[in-house]
């Protein structure tokens, strides 16, 4: 099997294989409040967490995860799943990930479900407000693409 | 299809003399369907397998006029069925007949495997009859699953999302199988383009495999209520007229049936959220499959906690996957000396109970998976797999059985003096 997308169009074949960064405004994102981009075609989501949802993540221990991995591109593939490790260093507030559930790629709801992060209704899966899976099916954390803030107001994704 | 030496079929013009030394195909039809030897208790429940051949020659029919229609392509699809509906002279008849009709035939089907497990169809020997079957349902699963994609609504475009990514789920190489499957990393044109493909072509290669079907079942002959084999001219009648007859009223009955849905209910077996144009940005807020998986997606959904090196994922998958592969099975996990559930005390009880368990099974697939229903999907996961499992091996050895009667004739008979009905004598064969 040579090349897989050899049906679809020139555009096609850019968009999945050479995903190129987009920058982001996040200037009007108050603490608790958030804003979903497309990048490439998935849903990325921008949050600007509250001093509880930030709380309630760090609390959490490590043995309490149900995978202990960051699931962090801009980290280390075996960095452990803490709060700080799903963020970045000076923006300890904020999360960005890929808003896709890790069970079978459904688009979960944010600030719902038992640990006030995101609930996936397709098949029941539970993330806390880091996004790591706590309940449900789904294995893994969602996961954090390389970003970076370029300046306090924005953030340059991929 | 039986073997010309058993054939009583002897060509009475010229053109049939001529035909006969050269293709026999008469003599083939006449031995099959005109003088073909069918038990003759049969009752209702046997009519299913003339049922799907019907449903598989209109949805092939059908389907063939709605793809000159339909336009597979992410852009235009799902304007091109609504086109069908609105523009198209009578492409509202023809698609509410092709998506009940699948609907439809997925009844027939159940039903039809239904009667197979109560009556012992799959002994010996008949095992490969039945392993036939369950390939046939196989492939009804997955033209199905991707014809539900061709209209490109919002059920369409998140249930091929969730399906395309079990394949995730399989060790090593899932990645690239479902990379395969998408034509892509995620469902797009190149996905639907190949759905359309596959679903033009796997209702053919569904009508081959059904071919073998029927060969394999005119080599061993039909089972029946009784499960006894024939074993007399006085326990067999002429397929026509008597099957040809029974089989026309159940058709005809089912029929009326599908009629009643295509002409006053055509939307109450799909999903309103079809009607929204795919966006692969929002998942709508409860997806659930056609009503005709939901029992297997409960048991996929069954599985929320790991199983030792089996993650949730893959072990969902696997038991979503190994529910229809235990069906396969069946002829070897059977021990009962006796075919059918008739002469069986136990196994008629936890038949029932399989059948009750399933539907509840599908009801569960409809909920979300929250809370009770969560677990009320696992203990029912795990009855339907007891069922075949546990129970069909065991209870052949420890069950004791009815008395048998000695032949198909005499349970017919002993029947018929019960109900004060008087000996009737068996209707008369020309052989
Ligand atoms: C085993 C037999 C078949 C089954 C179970 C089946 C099932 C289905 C289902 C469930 C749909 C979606 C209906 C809807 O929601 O609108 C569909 C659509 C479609 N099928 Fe089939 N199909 C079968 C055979 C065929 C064949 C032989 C063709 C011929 C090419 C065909 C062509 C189409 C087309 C063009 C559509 C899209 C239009 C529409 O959505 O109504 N199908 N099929
Ligand atoms: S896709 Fe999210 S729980 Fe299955």
């Amino acid at each position: 099997m040579a090349d897989l997308s050899e049906t679809s169009t020139a555009e096609h074949t850019l968009r999945v294989e050479a995903p190129a960064a987009i920058e982001v405004d996040v200037s009007s994102l108050t603490p608790g409040t958030s804003l979903i981009v497309d990048w490439h075609g998935k849903p990325v989501v921008v949050r600007n967490r509250s001093e509880k949802e930030r709380k309630d993540a760090e609390a959490v221990s490590l043995a309490e995860l149900k995978d202990p991995i960051a699931r962090n591109a801009n980290l280390p593939a075996d960095a452990p799943a803490t709060d700080a490790n799903r963020t970045t260093p000076g923006k300890e507030a904020w999360v960005v990930m890929i808003q896709v559930c890790t069970h079978l790629g459904c688009i979960p709801r944010g600030q719902e479900g038992d640990f006030g992060g995101w609930f996936c209704s397709c098949h029941g899966s539970q993330y806390d407000t880091a996004g790591r899976i706590r309940k449900g099916p789904a294995p893994e954390n969602m996961a954090v693409p390389v970003f970076q803030f370029v300046s306090d107001t924005k953030i340059r994704i991929g | 299809m039986s073997g010309d030496k058993y054939s009583t079929y002897t060509p009475k013009t010229r053109i049939e003399r001529w035909l006969d030394a050269r293709l026999p195909l008469p003599r083939l039809v006449y031995d099959s369907f005109i003088v073909y030897p069918v038990p003759r208790n049969l009752n209702y429940a046997y009519t299913f397998g003339g049922i799907l051949t019907i449903m598989l020659v209109s949805q092939i029919l059908t389907g063939i006029v709605l793809a000159m229609h339909y336009a597979p392509d992410t852009g235009l699809a799902f304007n091109s069925v609504e086109k069908i509906m609105r523009d198209v002279n009578s492409g509202w008849l023809l698609r509410y007949l092709h998506s009940n009709g699948a609907s439809f035939f997925f009844i027939a089907v159940y039903i039809h495997i239904c009667r197979g497990l109560y009556y012992g169809s799959y002994k010996a020997p008949r095992e490969l009859l039945w392993v036939l079957g369950c390939t046939n349902l196989l492939l009804m699963m997955a033209t199905a699953f991707m014809g539900y994609v061709l209209p490109w609504g919002q059920m369409s475009f998140w249930g091929a999302t969730v399906i395309t990514n079990f394949f995730t789920a399989v060790p090593l190489i899932g990645d690239w199988l479902q990379q395969l499957l998408l034509g892509g990393f995620a469902v797009d044109n190149p996905t639907l383009n190949r759905f359309f493909a596959l679903h033009y072509l796997l209702p053919f290669v569904l009508a081959g495999v059904v071919t073998l079907h029927i060969w394999a079942l005119h080599v061993v002959g039909q089972n029946n209520p009784t499960g006894i084999e024939v074993k007399s001219k006085t326990d067999v009648v002429d397929f026509t007229p008597y099957a040809t007859v029974k089989d026309a009223f159940g058709i005809l009955v089912f029929l009326f049936f599908f009629a009643y849905f295509v002409f006053y209910l055509p939307n109450y077996l799909g999903h309103p959220d079809n009607n929204s144009i795919a966006n692969p940005l929002k998942t709508p807020a409860h997806i659930v499959p056609e009503w005709y998986f939901l029992p297997f997606y409960a048991i996929l959904r069954a599985i929320t906690f790991n199983i030792g090196p089996i993650d949730s994922k893959l072990g969902g998958v696997l038991a979503m996957f190994g529910s229809i592969a235990v069906l396969f099975l069946v002829p070897w996990l059977d021990t009962s000396k006796v075919r059918s559930a008739v002469y069986r005390p136990w196994y008629r009880v936890l038949f029932w109970l399989f059948v009750a368990n399933a539907l509840f099974l599908g009801w569960l697939g409809s909920r979300p998976a929250e809370g009770a229903y969560v677990v009320m999907s696992q203990l029912a996961t795990l009855y339907y797999f007891a069922f075949f499992i546990i129970a069909m091996p065991v209870l052949g050895l420890i069950e004791k059985p009815r008395r048998l009667p000695n032949s198909i004739t005499e349970a017919v008979l002993e029947k018929d003096k019960a109900s004060g009905r008087g000996p009737i004598a068996g209707p008369e064969t020309k052989h």
